[in-house]
């Protein structure tokens, strides 16, 4: 069986509001694709479509090379997992593992292995015998990671699974969801979150959404070094988004000529100039700026500076300093021309997020 | 609780008590009183006796009582049935008001109106119902599902729908879903609503009277007949063996039920 899953133009509405319009996208066998946008963005629309609990207004949903978008959700053959981790209240975490197992018929002497895997693979196996409300809360999405594995399904939906994790618990689970995709290859996983973080150590892809419309799609490193939008800019990672108009061969900030390549775009338009706060440097350089420091924040490891520019606040994320400048001083800043990535006007500049 | 003070806490408990005791308890205890005296002076019973329970060991009382369970049971479990039918379908949909209004009809009028609907309705051919046992039954059944229906619906409306969503995207067909996931989940409502529906049928009298047939005479009747006659003494005897039967089969469907809330 081939896997995968493919939107095809999916136009979803709830009572007349549409939340999700003529989404298309493909997730390859085997990839996991990250699903991230802001709140009501429709990323869990997206993933209710697949498993088949709405049904779409117009397009279609594959998975694999399946049409499955008139298909009840069990005849879908998909594992999900959500935030709130649904285990069945009344089973203990074995007998909540094989209930997939038991509706998909498989031979009873088979069953009580293929649980006994899916839990020794979520690092479960002492566990089997307690109910859900005797498990902490990481230790029940892991039964509901294995009750979701344990079908084999090809395709693997996950909605925010580690959101009600606390951060230490969620850096392990992460860990661990990775060495999962590792001994599963075949499977294809749309793993949706608002975590970036997540995202971006998790996916082979991302995808990002906004006003449920699909805005941006790409390898991670393409993505943060090379944003497409403004916005993909400033949700993956931060960013400093300066609004600028080209010029022949580079481009204008105020009243300061900046080298920045400046691509196809023409002279005289204007564009948002994309730098990540980690690329900003102290002291005189290339493509200096002066400014007003406004904002001094330590970090432990780093320095978070803001910096008043013209009006526009650029951060510049730095190794911690020795000396902080006071506020209210002049300093320079500056960047590499290669460190900058011009970007289709429409930003709101001066904002940097994260 | 809204004090926090142990003796504001324990005030609010007396003040309870002495409102409680008077207008629930006191009748009770006067019934019970009642079965074990031999007559009634002024406010006080004079004199001790076992001779009414006597009786109700002797005659046929105990043949009333065990029409008494054995209609209860039946109508509760129509009851059970048909309420938690009834939601599952009209769950989500418009007719779920119509369905609940339906159901509540039959308590809303005196049930005397309902025992001679059913008379009427049931009483010739091919809807022969008059007379049989049956009748009873099938009138008990109305007069509770209400109760079975609005308190599964309410369930159903605070249940979770990730459980069954879960379970679907795991293969379970609906009927795997009902069977498996959602009837447990509704295990603590359904066990309440059954010991309701079987405590209002077992004291059911008004509709009972116009319907039931020589052979099929539940103890209200009797106890009916018996204060009817001025036998007050044997009446309260009646009325507590009813009332305990009542309290033992409430007692071991709560058992059911905290076994279900606690899994
Ligand atoms: N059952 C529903 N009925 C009506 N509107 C809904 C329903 N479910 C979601 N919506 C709306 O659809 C939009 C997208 O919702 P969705 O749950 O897909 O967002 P999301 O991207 O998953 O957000 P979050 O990150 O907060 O989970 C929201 O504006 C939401 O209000
Ligand atoms: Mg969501």
């Amino acid at each position: 069986m081939t896997t995968g899953i493919r939107f095809d133009g999916v136009t979803v509405a709830y009572g007349g509001t549409t939340v999700l319009e003529s989404f298309g996208l493909t997730v390859e066998p085997g990839e996991v694709m990250a699903l991230l946008g802001p709140s009501g963005s429709g990323k869990t629309t997206a993933l209710r479509a697949v498993a088949g609990f709405v049904r779409p207004t117009a397009g279609r949903v594959f998975i694999g090379d399946r049409d499955v978008t008139a298909l009840p959700p069990h005849r879908r053959g998909i594992g999900m997992v959500v935030q709130q981790y649904a285990l069945f209240p009344h089973m203990k975490a074995g007998a909540n593992v094989a209930f997939g197992l038991k509706a998909h018929k498989v031979p009873r002497g088979e069953i009580a292995a293929r649980v006994a895997e899916a839990l020794e693979m979520t690092g479960m196996s002492a566990y089997a015998g307690r109910y859900p409300r005797e498990l902490s809360g990481g230790q029940q999405q892991r039964v509901a990671i294995a009750r979701a594995l344990a079908i084999r399904p090809g395709v693997l939906l996950l909605d925010e699974p580690l959101s009600a994790l606390d951060a230490r618990l969620r850096s392990g689970m992460l860990t661990e969801l990775a060495r999962l995709h590792r001994e599963l290859p075949d499977v294809s996983m749309l793993y949706v979150t608002h975590d970036q973080v997540e995202a971006l150590t998790l996916a082979d892809r991302i995808a990002v959404m906004d006003g449920g419309r699909l805005q941006d799609c790409g390898t991670p490193q393409d993505l943060y070094r090379r944003p497409g939008s403004a916005f993909t800019a400033s949700f993956i990672g931060s960013a400093n988004l300066l609004p600028v108009t080209v010029t022949d061969g580079g481009v204008r900030l105020g009243g300061t000529r900046l080298d920045v390549p400046a691509g196809g775009a023409a002279a005289g338009a204007s564009a948002t100039l994309c730098v990540r706060p980690h690329l900003v440097g102290l002291g005189a350089g290339p493509n200096a700026l002066r400014g007003t420091v406004t904002e001094v924040q330590w970090r432990g490891a780093t320095h978070r500076l803001g910096v008043d520019i013209a009006g526009h606040r650029v951060t510049a994320e730095l190794r911690e300093l020795r000396e902080t400048p006071p506020l209210g001083t002049e300093v320079t800043v500056h960047f590499a021309a290669h460190d900058a990535v011009l970007l289709p006007a429409g930003a709101d500049g001066g904002e940097a997020r994260g | 609780m809204l004090v926090h003070s142990p003796r504001a806490r324990r005030a609010v408990q007396a003040a309870f008590f002495a409102l409680f005791l008077p207008v629930f308890a006191l009748p009770f205890l006067v019934i019970v009183t009642a079965s074990l005296a031999t007559g009634w002076s002024g406010a006080f019973p004079s004199g001790a006796t076992l001779d009414h329970y006597r009786a109700v060991a002797r005659g046929d009382a105990l043949d009333a009582l065990v029409t008494s369970v054995l209609t209860a049971l039946a109508a509760s479990a129509a009851a059970l049935v048909t309420g938690t039918w009834a939601a599952l379908a009209a769950r989500g949909t418009r007719a779920r008001r119509v369905v609940g209004v339906l159901f509540v009809l039959p308590v809303a009028v005196p049930s005397v109106v309902v025992g001679l609907a059913l008379l009427v309705a049931f009483s010739e051919p091919p809807f022969l119902l008059n007379g049989t046992p049956a009748i009873v039954v099938l009138a008990h059944a109305i007069l509770v599902t209400a109760f079975a229906y609005q308190s599964v619906a309410a369930a159903l409306d605070r249940l979770d729908p990730a459980c069954e969503q879960a379970a679907a995207s795991l293969g379970a067909s609906p009927l795997r879903v009902l069977v498996q996931v959602r009837l447990p989940l509704l295990l603590p409502s359904l066990s309440a609503a059954a010991g309701l529906c079987f405590a209002l049928s077992m004291g059911e009298l008004s509709a009972t009277m116009m319907l039931y047939p020589p052979d099929w005479l539940p103890l209200p009747v009797k106890v009916f007949a018996a204060t009817d006659r001025g036998a007050l003494f044997p009446g309260a005897a009646l009325a507590v063996v009813l009332m305990v039967t009542t309290l033992l089969a409430l007692t071991a469907v709560s058992r059911i039920r905290t076994r279900a809330a606690y899994r």
